[in-house]
């Protein structure tokens, strides 16, 4: 009836896990509760959870991504803890635990947190800053998001009820074969991935097809903002490598559970070829993080500098290059394989010449600023702090393609302190600036300013202390994953490294202080004009929030940095543009297809993960019959009427022409 | 475990010509990159101090966003950096190559190397002799390394000898090192497999060639004989061992374990389709 699930898989003999997943599922059961009893919860079906509204959407992903950084963030400390102790002795995590932490920190940081951080980030600019009123897509946009949501609900599961992988975040096999990894831990990480990564690539179509096809009229490709060329860029990349991951991760289940030998020791497998495909999808999507995370740098100093973007078609060749290049490097995960030196130096090389677009996308940022009359805003500090930071870790990257320098630094603490160099500066402090940038407009009222640089602050420094440490570490001989050592020279700089941590988490701390505060204070901190930063692009055009069709009249792109050069032509002109004739606006209805479906795929992941066959049906053929229904529906959208569309761009205008002091032109 | 009280030498305190070659790569690597690493990392916090928005001695440019002599050196730069380093890479790579044979007048060693769950064989075919988790090297003689996997994925590093490479089942990787002086190294696996991964790292005794001779003659032809059914009851127990040494090998042991792929090592064959071990 239950397949492999019994009583006894609930790991009750662990204090940690147990104690960890009762907080959390109190936590959830009280925010539950009272939404419940204040009755929020029609509000939340309607306005929420069945919106196929972009921005709804887009912060919706920023929510999942924010709760999974603190539980990402707990299994950092853990490690920093377990390697701070563990010198000569086992530390307080058995390594089973440690095992799964460690594995569990990666998954959940690049592919619940990194992910849904970008993707939600996207959803809520790209279709503002092209100037229309949603994505290509928006009712499988919902589906994308409350996949994603399924997978990491499906890792949360696994700290109750079984166990996590085993295996490190890349689930290498033979280790991750049945042979070597007989319990449900492997099998968690690629129903998850998997259920998640459906969503990834739709999501990732819905970009691409939304950029390629929608934008505002006259917004030709080389007036895009920068955000939305990364964007493109990344979801290229999105499209291009997803399936690679969904082919792999599906020759490994066929090993497991139907007895398939791809990448099992005997009977002709080949462990290397899964090496070599998890790469091919694996090094592209490190950029399809980092790339979004540029966009927004580039808004940000570009905004807080007063200036336009320097060398605007310069970045887009880079990141064009850099979308390209991100395919032809990926064997440098494994030079120590043995490749020959032929091989190993072309892709050393390879990878160097990704330092050429990246570093003039640096110089552009540098130059932008140059001449320019900085604000200093939390944003601005975290795009310093982020070019700054990231350059270091670009120079320890290069170093790593090199291969005798990867020979002795390979898979070492050195390569760890490396990629954290760049994701936490590149996409994490990316996400907060834009998060930050980008708040005002989801919610009407700006972020208290004061938490937000003192988080900067203890993030910077903690970033420091914590990972400096470990390039030493590195250097020192000490290799990633060990639950514990018996070489008393690491032992200081691991208790330096878990101070690091420590400051992170104060970072973490006053980022909730801020969102508390500001949303208490909120009408202190009220974006009347809709522009609170003395914006360049379309975003900025609309109300906080805008409504929810964006846009009343689509607006006319007549160069780059399309609203500076309305703001400017109205400060000419000394008047808002004509009123232009409102016309009726057709809207997708709400559609609960996502949340519906994803119920079922959950279902069907969990089912697959234990073996309860019939639940495998019933979920897929719910999901199935989900989208059938969907499929026939008959209307599809909704009207808002031409008058209702003029009264709210009349109460929009008359802020415009209050923030720019000009008379209002409709009035005239 | 390896007692190692003390030692936290590692990749910048090489021991013999594979590490002090790769300590100059990174060296060399890393000076060419601060050369451009440290202007760029001033000039950013220059240029966003200066531009300030309180600081009315900067002048402000608003729209200046151009400039195509800026614009060839933004790209020179990087590019210039990365064809120097293109250079070094593609030369050091070909001289450093693990399966390259070192340099020397003496007659290299040849050492088989098998990772099991979680311990490390080393076989001395020429000599006739093995042992569990410690390796003894007579200083100064160039190692030839043949590497293997009698279960998951390993990666076998003595991080002051220089190189690691995979140590992977039905793959027969081949390494060169050799230690200058006598000393005793860290060696470990360095790439994850499992749950005692972490107590998996060896000694690696660098001795004079004298004292090797001396060694092998008290090792050799005394204690236990690591035969087929020995090495799979090292196989199929997983945990750490302690040191052990064994005065006989089997001969074609290390090229059976290859061939076999590590299969069956673990598991007996129960459908007759599975691979029937190593004969």
């Amino acid at each position: 009836m239950f397949g492999k699930l019994g009583l006894d898989s609930i790991p009750l003999d662990e204090p940690i896990p147990i104690a960890a997943s009762a907080i959390v599922a109190l936590a959830i059961l009280s925010l539950l509760g009272w939404v419940w009893k204040r009755g929020y919860f029609p509000y939340l079906w309607r306005e929420w959870i069945t919106s196929v509204d972009h921005k709804r959407i887009g912060v919706m992903y920023c929510v999942l991504a924010a709760v999974m950084l603190l539980r990402g963030f707990s299994d950092a400390l853990l490690m920093r803890s377990q390697q701070a102790i563990a010198y000569g002795n086992p530390g307080y995590l058995p390594p089973d635990h440690y095992d799964q932490v460690f594995t569990a920190h990666g998954v959940i940081m690049i592919f619940f947190v990194a992910m849904p951080f970008m993707i939600g980030l996207m959803n809520f600019a790209v279709p503002l800053q092209l100037g229309i009123r949603d994505v290509a897509f928006p009712t499988l946009n919902s589906v994308s998001f409350w996949l994603t949501a399924s997978g990491a609900l499906l890792v949360n599961v696994s700290l109750v009820i079984g166990e996590f992988a085993k295996t490190g975040w890349v689930v290498y096999p033979p280790l991750s074969e049945l042979r070597f990894s007989p319990g449900v831990g492997v099998d968690y990480y690629l129903w998850a991935l998997q259920i998640s990564g459906v969503g990834t690539l739709l999501s990732g179509v819905n970009l691409v097809t939304t950029i390629l096809k929608m934008r505002a009229p006259g917004m030709g490709y080389t007036r895009m903002p920068m955000f939305c060329w990364t964007s493109l860029a990344t979801n290229l990349l999105i499209v291009a490598a997803f399936p690679i991951l969904t082919a792999t991760l599906a020759m490994l289940t066929l090993d497991r559970y139907l007895g398939f030998h791809f990448f099992t020791n005997e009977l002709g497998g080949n462990q290397m070829m899964f090496v070599n495909l998890i790469w091919a999808w694996g090094h592209p999507e490190v950029y399809i993080l980092i790339l979004p995370a540029f966009g927004i740098f580039s808004e940000v100093v570009s905004t807080f500098s007063g200036k336009p973007l320097f060398g605007y078609r310069s970045m887009i060749v880079a990141t064009m290059a850099i979308c390209l290049l991100a395919f032809m490097v990926w064997l440098h995960h494994f030079f120590t394989m043995g490749a020959g030196a032929d091989v190993n130096g072309f892709f050393g090389i390879a990878t160097m010449i990704i330092a050429v677009p990246t570093g003039v996308k640096v110089f552009n940022w540098i130059f932008t600023m140059f001449g320019g009359r900085i604000r200093y805003t939390s944003m601005m500090l975290w795009s310093v702090g982020f070019i700054v930071t990231f350059v270091i870790g670009g120079m320890t990257g290069v170093l790593l393609a090199v291969p005798p320098a990867d020979f002795v630094l390979h898979n070492s603490l050195f390569l760890v302190a490396h990629f954290h160099n760049i994701v936490i500066p590149g996409v994490l402090f990316g996400a907060f600036a834009g998060l930050t940038y980008w708040w005002p407009k989801a919610f009407g009222f700006t972020l208290d300013e004061k938490w937000g640089k003192r988080s900067f602050w203890f993030w910077l420094t903690g970033f420091y202390v914590a990972f400096m440490p470990l390039y030493v570490l590195g250097l020192m001989g000490m290799t990633r994953r060990l639950g514990h050592y018996n070489v008393a020279g690491w032992q200081p700089w691991l208790i330096a490294a878990g101070v690091g941590a420590l400051l992170i988490a104060c970072g973490i701390a006053c980022q909730i202080v801020m969102f508390v505060v500001s949303i208490r204070n909120r009408a202190a901190l009220v974006d009347e004009s809709g522009d609170p930063w003395d914006g360049r692009t379309l975003e900025w055009a609309t109300t906080s929030p805008p409504p929810i069709f964006n846009f009343a009249a689509l607006p006319d792109v007549r160069g780059e940095e399309a609203y500076w050069g309305l703001k400017s032509a109205a400060r000419e002109e000394q008047r808002l543009s004509d009123l232009p004739d409102y016309v009726a606006i057709e809207m997708p209805k709400n559609s609960p297809t996502g949340v519906v479906s994803a119920f079922f795929a959950t279902a069907m992941g969990f089912a697959l993960i234990w073996h309860i066959w019939w639940l495998v049906i019933l979920g897929f053929v719910g999901a199935w019959a989900t989208f059938v229904v969907f499929a026939w529906r008959d209307e599809t959208e909704y009207e808002i009427a031409a008058d209702e569309v003029e009264r709210r761009d009349r109460l929009r205008r008359e802020g415009k022409a209050a923030l720019l002091g000009v008379p209002d032109g409709a009035t005239t | 475990m390896v007692a190692l009280s003390g030692c936290s030498r590692g990749v910048l305190d090489p021991a013999g010509p594979v590490a002090a070659g790769e300590r100059t790569v990174l060296f060399n690597a890393l000076a060419i990159m601060l050369c451009i690493v440290v202007p760029t990392i001033l000039l950013a916090l220059a240029v966003g101090w200066w531009f300030r928005a309180g600081n009315d001695k900067a002048e402000y440019r608003p729209d200046w966003s151009y400039s195509g002599r800026l614009e060839l050196l933004v790209w020179s730069i990087p590019a210039l950096v990365v064809i120097f380093l293109a250079g070094l890479t593609w030369i050091s790579t070909h001289e450093l190559a693990p399966e390259k044979p070192l340099a020397s007048s003496v007659r290299p060693l040849q050492v088989q190397v098998v990772s099991l769950d979680w311990k490390w064989v080393f076989i001395y075919p020429e000599l006739g002799i093995a042992t569990v988790n410690r390796l003894v090297i007579p200083a100064g003689t160039p190692i030839s390394f043949r590497i293997t996997s009698g279960t998951v994925m390993n990666s076998f590093f003595i991080s002051q000898l220089g190189s690691q490479i995979y140590a992977m089942s039905g793959m027969d990787a081949k390494l060169h090192l050799q230690a200058d002086k006598p000393g005793r190294f860290h060696g470990l696996s360095a790439h994850y497999s499992g749950e005692g991964f972490a107590d998996m790292d060896f000694a690696v005794d660098a001795v004079a060639p004298a004292r090797f001779a001396g060694w092998v003659a008290q090792t050799r032809g005394r204690g236990q004989v690591l035969d087929t059914p020995r090495f799979l009851t090292l196989a199929r127990h997983p945990g750490s061992e302690k040191q052990m040494a064994f005065g006989a090998v089997a001969p074609g042991l290390y090229d059976r374990i290859v061939a076999n792929a590590g299969a069956s090592v673990r598991e007996e064959a129960t459908d007759g389709r599975e691979n029937s071990g190593v004969r």
